[in-house]
């Protein structure tokens, strides 16, 4: 299965990527086994994705969970707790 | 119902007018403006750019004021919040309600900045003497969110 990822912010400048197209492994299938996937990539990506740290995760545009499903092409961000107003 | 994510600034005279215009059972207008601050968390702000999510923060913003208009007797609401770099004194953000009374619209407005400020996709970041950093999500924000569950 491929998705779309996206980075913003502070998670953005320390993985130095905004956006990557990523085919998955077929036993990674929802929002929070991506992330411990990104993060076997090791450096940057465990210390950004690291499981104490705050992010939040959006799948398809709208606020998704861990156990949300990932479903064949879709958009799949994380950023840090928002910040705006 | 209307949402606008812009770099340009914005006239709360003009948007008032317009949201007021040709509609006589408007009794109430409240409207929220949030500006930059020279002094966050003890240093100096010279400048902040603040970043957002193209399509899901629309998205996010149409949403708690879709929310916003099901829980309380509204009849119009308006979002403008800018993006790009702002200085200390500029505004940030406009949210004005119209309802018939004033109750309603003061309520749906102070709903619709707390929940923009926990769930709208947007980041800022401040240009301090020691250099840039990332504000911070702040607890009291969360807390803000949490009173509106026990109404």
């Amino acid at each position: 299965m491929q998705i779309q990822l996206r980075f913003f912010a502070s998670v953005r400048e320390a993985l130095g990527t905004a956006q990557e197209s990523l085919e998955l492994p077929a036993n990674v299938t929802t929002a929070g086994q991506v992330r411990d996937y990104l993060r076997s990539r090791g450096g940057a990506w465990s210390e950004t994705l690291a499981e104490g740290r705050s992010l939040r995760i959006a799948c398809n545009q709208q606020m998704a969970e861990p156990s949300t499903p990932v479903t064949e092409g879709c958009e799949l961000a994380f950023f840090p707790p928002v910040t705006g107003g | 119902m209307a949402v606008r994510v812009q770099t340009q600034d914005f006239d709360l005279t003009m948007e008032i007018s317009a949201l007021r215009a040709n509609t006589p059972k408007v009794g109430a207008v409240v409207s929220f403006i949030g500006t930059v601050r020279d002094l966050n968390e003890g240093e100096h702000v010279a400048e902040m750019e603040l970043e957002h999510y193209p399509g899901m923060t629309e998205k996010a913003l149409e949403t708690i004021v879709v929310q916003a208009k099901s829980r309380w007797d509204i009849f119009d609401a308006l979002v403008i919040h800018r993006v790009g770099p702002l200085k200390p004194l500029e505004q940030i953000v406009l949210v004005a309600v119209t309802s018939a009374h004033r109750g309603e619209a003061f309520d749906a407005c102070e709903f619709i900045i707390d929940y923009l400020k926990t769930e709208a996709p947007f980041w800022k970041k401040e240009q301090t003497p020691t250099g840039a950093r990332w504000v911070d999500a702040r607890v009291s924000d969360d807390e803000a969110i949490a009173k509106w569950a026990q109404r």
